[in-house]
């Protein structure tokens, strides 16, 4: 089967400041990849890249043996939650039909299957009854699973998550991860963190990134690994290993 | 009170004062919904100053002075919106100098105009009661034009106002739906330069819909509370500037302006009364 993601000897900078230096990167079918590093290490760009919305200067990227802007349509991605604007007025439900959107979805009313699309990833992830609720009144972890459900809802093969875990409790943390342990019997999963915590116990390969990248699986993950991408000593946390 | 109804029964120019003002106010409320969500009140008061160049132009080579106002909407629309596009970096900079230049550009073709600027006054400052059948129509054409392509295009301006990166991963056209919504901000800035002028178009076009917005969680309920908002402000002005003899386009704004404060004060009040309700009772929140 092909590759989910290959990239290969991909660079970029933003006006002169590299960001990322001949990045290699191989994701497989139904791999559950963390790509960890420090804040302005080059995930989101990374991640840009691999959602089409940047292209690289050097070097190929393809997701599903195709430019990552015609590979959209299999990818779902789930942004940070506290990027959007509490105030803005939508509801849960509404948030989550934006998956379903399609470039002739005209007029205001979404399909029938739609809904039922929208109704299944909500009542997967504990968020139905939620539908009616305004996206900003959420708590942090409502919101991720929100996002979770709407990146679902289209039946991607590779769900992107973008710091799934930023500002939500631990408790809440484990359960997002435990989640997508679960969703990873189907699909592909690629996370990009700042900070390894729990994810280290349920993925099965760590990519660290700190404009080189070096991928591990995740049992060769060692404090050395991590000190050298963090440039100064970090305090291992034990692994429980999910392969 | 029954004075102005009296006027409005006898007189044409008040009726087309009212029917314009509703027209004003369905597209304000819509297109102001956008305004206040995307949070694009510069660019919109950026398109707002750049209509007096086009205007300008329009009076200098004899052409419909309205006409020239369109144009240079949509063009300078076109033109915010390509800044905003490609220079992120340098954006308010540029915006702050296309509305100012836009304005120059517009003050010296019309002093260039040989005869008298009286209109430069009710370009600036708006005239409700000057408003004539050719104009009320083609404020319809434009009103129904905002309508069709927000109701075609709902859930795409939607998904591209609320979350542009998702949108581009939904494969959606987002420079072409973003340059569009700013086209229909431009046209309504046309459409409420007649009732209220260029310089305070900005009030119109977003406190309504600000006030909705602090009490709906529906976009489109928003669109609505926001339009009965904007006609509820630009009859009482009317009435008000009427019976005052006050230029009706000022009397509108300060009564919007008053509404949005109250609207604010409210809001604060409510949510405290609610937080100490939540604090004796359980929380909702899971």
């Amino acid at each position: 089967m092909d590759k989910v993601i290959s990239i290969e000897g991909v660079s970029f900078a933003y006006d002169h400041r590299p960001v990322l230096s001949d990045i290699n990167l191989t994701v497989e079918p139904k791999d559950y990849m963390a790509v960890v590093g420090p804040n302005g290490g080059g995930k989101t760009t990374l991640l840009r890249l691999i959602l089409g919305s940047l292209k690289a200067e050097r070097g190929k990227v393809r997701v599903f043996g195709l430019p990552p802007a015609k590979a959209r349509h299999m990818v779902g991605y789930v942004p940070q939650h506290g990027v959007f604007d509490p105030d803005f007025p939508v509801s849960a439900l509404e948030v989550v039909l934006m998956g379903r959107l399609e470039r002739r979805a005209f007029f205001p009313r979404y399909k029938r299957e739609d809904y039922a699309a929208a109704q299944e990833a909500m009542g997967l992830l504990g968020v139905d009854n939620l539908g009616e609720y305004r996206y900003g009144d959420l708590s942090g972890g409502q919101k991720q699973r929100v996002l979770i459900a709407r990146a679902l809802v289209a039946k991607p093969k590779l769900l992107i998550l973008d710091e799934p875990t930023a500002s939500v409790d631990s408790r809440v943390e484990q359960d997002v991860y435990e989640l997508l342990s679960r969703l990873n019997e189907e699909i592909t999963i690629l996370i990009v963190s700042h900070d390894l915590g729990f994810v280290s116990a349920y993925v099965n390969k760590v990519a660290c990134l700190n404009q080189w990248l070096a991928v591990h699986k995740t049992e060769e993950i060692t404090s050395e690994v991590l000190a050298g991408l963090y440039r100064s000593s970090v305090e291992m946390i034990q692994h429980r290993c999910a392969l | 009170m029954g004075e102005f109804f009296q006027a409005l029964q006898q007189f044409s120019f008040m009726q087309n004062a009212v029917a314009a003002g509703i027209l004003a106010s369905l597209a304000s409320g819509i297109i102001g919904t956008y305004v206040v969500v995307k949070r694009i009140t510069f660019i919109s008061g950026g398109i707002a100053h750049a209509v007096l160049g086009g205007m300008g132009v329009a009076y200098y080579l004899g052409a419909d002075p309205l006409h020239g106002a369109i144009a240079a909407a949509v063009f300078s629309a076109l033109l915010m919106g390509f800044v905003n596009l490609r220079a992120k970096q340098h954006e308010d900079t540029i915006m702050g100098a296309l509305w100012a230049v836009g304005m120059a550009v517009g003050i010296i073709f019309m002093s260039l105009t040989p005869g008298y600027n009286v209109d430069l006054m009710s370009f600036l400052f708006g005239n409700i009661l000057m408003v004539t059948d050719p104009v009320l129509r083609i404020l319809l054409i434009l009103d129904a034009a905002i309508l069709l392509i927000v109701a075609v295009f709902y859930r795409q301006f939607m998904a591209v106002v609320f979350d542009e990166e998702q949108a581009r991963l939904r494969g959606l056209p987002v420079d072409f739906l973003y340059m569009l919504l700013l086209c229909l901000i431009a046209l309504t800035v046309v459409i409420l330069m007649k009732i209220v002028g260029l310089i305070l178009v900005i009030a119109l076009l977003t406190l309504p819909a600000a006030i909705a917005g602090l009490y709906t969680s529906k976009l489109s309920r928003m669109m609505v509370a926001a339009s009965l908002l904007s006609l509820g402000f630009t009859l009482a002005g009317l009435i008000a500037s009427y019976h005052f003899n006050l230029p009706a386009g000022a009397v509108i704004v300060v009564l919007t302006g008053l509404g949005y404060l109250i609207a604010l004060a409210a809001k604060r009040v409510h949510t405290h009364l609610l937080r100490r309700q939540s604090q004796s009772s359980v929380g909702v929140e899971q």
